[in-house]
């Protein structure tokens, strides 16, 4: 059977530390660093690699347009 | 062949707007203007040359409505009265901050307030020195015909569109009511949206992949860009002070009294020289036909052999001002006028002349 | 396979649509402008309208919005944007005129533009933010305020007896007969994204219909989390619980 798996890149200058797509994520996959970008925010990174399913619902919210969303489909 | 009409001023300018290629008219009604845009939409012109017709919801609505065709590169226009021309003044503004060209016409009747329907001149300071928010100019003219009324449409949209200005017609309710006869421009084409693009490369028609987006706005947040814009401004408006001043010499030059008067008060001003001349007085006419840029080298020309300045305006006392400034204290300069929509006689005139300067 | 043998162009499925451009905007973290604007660009890059598209920006927090979505714009003084839309339909009919104003420009100083031009029937695409205070000036009520509400001019809640009440300018918009198509929306989760968005490709369309069939207009019921005083998330939450009861969420006209 094939498997969806998924990965997200965050522009992480862009980033403005919201957390919307955090909340959004229905897997847990993302969560906020504990570094800050050049403007102080912390920003989205993938703490949950494994769990992401490329729903894209992360960048679908994203109001700063940083996310950017990627899918394969494994076969097993 | 020529084409003669009979019309009042009104009439001649909405004619005129149609045939000059005029791409909008955007128009709220107020005494003693309507005939403007109730001409336009007897003509119909929609349906012959494609030119827009709009009456808006208020000439808040049409000034801005101005704004938006000439954001796109068009040709358009608006007319109003005073009271309407104060609440364009939002608009007025945002034009000469956006760099983009436009006509107002302003049939000018008595104030302040809701004040009166019958004319007057008391609109000189507002247009020629502000009127809106911010440093900016708007070129004015100041017809005294109904031909010039006719005239005036083309010529401002020719020095809107050279300059990227605001150009203002500011007539009074005499000029806009009263018939005479009047030679008609010849039908001119309005422009494609491929010329636009061609000649204003600024509009905003919709972005095109060739070039970045094209944006009007008057907004800069940062002090130095802000500045930058200002002094930008202020070229062009010495540009247009060096080249676009207009005005109609009548007998100045041995004359040893000057009249000033723009509109319908230099009318006056022409048979006041006759009753003038009749008792010995030699008077001349010096009138603006652009109130900005003003006549002031013309003015100061004319001080190697005059004894006096009187200006004759339907107001209590705006052009003498600017007058005064040209003449720096050289020769007496007086102010006479009737407000309220009075219009004084030729013999007023001339009785002004006399007590004046002790004649 | 780890998250770098999966980021790659082959693989990308979603992304900021290349009309939002790459400055920098200037909105409050978890601002829902950010969000319209993205949609916006979306919509007007699938439709392939770039060429025939001008947008009329208002005075407040969208002030800038064109400097984020690269196409024509015109900037509006204070609630004159459907008007000056108005003017660009009439002379550029083939081109989609959009406005994008909030609550304090489009209900408050620019209501008569509002209903006009709904009234005359243009196919203008309006797009309204709704989040019931004026985020640009620093968080004053506005006329979508609900009462209750607290905002730096009405410190202690919106008081009927003082203020009034919050106005639904949208459900009045629906009652004219020169509106086409009248939505609220909103975007504070994935379904509801895209249900904006769908909801903004329609108004865009409608907007290029070629017969006169009237305006579109589309509420998104929005945060303002600064001005709220709340998280982005808690934001959101309070959206939900509050102000969808007094803008509720589904179209209220399309034909």
């Amino acid at each position: 059977m094939a498997k969806i798996k998924g990965a997200v890149s965050v522009n992480v200058e862009r980033c403005k530390g919201c957390e919307l797509c955090v909340v959004a994520c229905p897997t847990h996959v993302l969560a906020m660093s504990k570094q800050v970008n050049a403007k102080g925010y912390r920003y989205a990174m993938m703490a949950n690699e494994d769990a992401c399913i490329g729903c894209a619902s992360c960048g679908i919210v994203c109001p700063d347009g940083c996310i950017s969303v990627y899918k394969v489909k494994i076969e097993e | 062949m020529e084409e003669v009409r009979l019309m009042k001023g009104n009439e001649a300018l909405a004619e005129a707007a149609i045939r000059c290629g005029c791409d909008g008219y955007f128009g709220y009604p107020i005494t003693p203007q309507s005939e403007v845009m109730e001409t336009l939409m007897l003509l119909k012109p929609w349906e012959t040359t494609g030119m827009v017709v709009m009456q808006a919801e208020s000439e808040v609505a049409s000034i801005n409505m101005v704004y938006a065709g000439a954001g796109c590169g068009k040709k358009v226009m608006t007319s109003t009265s005073s009271p309407g021309f104060s609440l364009m003044q939002e608009g007025v503004s945002y034009i000469a901050g956006a760099d983009i060209p436009a006509l107002v016409v302003n049939v000018m009747r008595g104030g302040p307030g809701l004040g009166t329907i019958q004319p007057s001149q008391a609109d000189y300071f507002q247009t020629v020195k502000g009127g809106g928010h911010g440093d900016y100019r708007q070129i004015t003219l100041a017809p005294a015909s109904v031909q010039e009324m006719a005239d005036f449409v083309s010529l401002g949209f020719d020095l809107a569109f050279k300059y990227n200005i605001l150009s203002v017609i500011l007539a009074d309710g005499l000029i806009g009511q009263m018939m005479e006869k009047v030679v008609l421009p010849p039908y001119q084409a309005r422009r494609t949206n491929e010329e636009i693009r061609k000649e204003c490369p600024w509009a905003s028609l919709g972005r095109t992949a060739d070039r970045k987006r094209n944006v009007i706005t008057s907004l800069e947040l940062e002090p130095g860009p802000m500045e930058a814009r200002n002094l930008a401004l202020q070229e062009k408006y010495r540009t247009i002070e060096a080249n676009e001043v207009r005005f109609e010499n009548v007998g100045c030059d041995d004359a040893d009294y000057l009249l000033m008067a723009f509109g319908s008060s230099a009318r006056i001003c022409q048979k006041a020289i006759e009753i003038a001349a009749e008792q010995g007085i030699k008077l001349g006419l010096l009138r603006p036909i652009t109130l900005w840029p003003f006549c002031t080298e013309e003015i100061q020309r004319q001080l190697s052999h005059i004894k006096g300045i009187l200006s004759v305006e339907f107001n209590a006392g705006q052009m003498v001002e600017d007058i005064r400034l040209a003449v720096e204290g050289k020769v007496p300069v007086a102010h006479f006028g009737r407000m309220g929509g009075i219009v004084p006689t030729p013999e007023e005139v001339v009785e002004a002349v006399k007590s004046n300067f002790n004649l | 396979m780890t998250a770098q043998d999966i980021i790659k162009p082959e693989n990308l499925v979603y992304s900021k649509p290349s009309l939002l451009n790459d400055n920098t905007m200037h909105y409050c973290p978890g601002c829902s402008h950010g969000v319209v604007h993205k949609l916006i660009a979306e919509v007007i890059e699938e439709m392939g309208i770039m060429d025939k598209t001008v947008g009329v920006s208002p005075v407040g927090c969208a002030v800038f919005a064109y400097n984020y979505i690269d196409i024509d714009w015109q900037e509006a003084a204070h609630g004159r944007a459907p008007a000056i839309a108005t003017a660009i339909k009439r002379l550029l009919p083939e081109n989609l005129v959009f406005t994008y104003q909030g609550d304090g420009d489009l209900a408050a100083i620019g209501t008569a533009e509002t209903i006009h031009a709904v009234n005359r029937g243009d196919n203008l695409a309006m797009i309204f933010i709704n989040n019931a205070i004026y985020g640009m000036t620093g968080g004053q009520m506005a006329p979508t305020t609900l009462e209750g509400m607290k905002t730096a001019t009405c410190p202690y809640g919106r008081d009927p007896q003082l203020n009034g009440y919050h106005l639904p300018i949208t459900n009045l918009v629906a009652q004219l007969e020169g509106a086409r198509y009248v939505t609220r929306q909103s975007v504070h989760t994935a379904a509801a994204v895209r249900k904006a968005k769908a909801a903004i490709r329609k108004a865009f369309e409608n907007a290029l219909c070629p017969e006169k069939k009237g305006a579109s207009f589309v509420e998104i019921v929005s945060t303002c989390n600064s001005g709220w005083k709340l998280s982005p998330e808690k934001a959101n939450q309070w959206m939900v619980e509050n102000m969808f009861k007094a803008y509720p969420i589904g179209d209220l006209k399309n034909i």
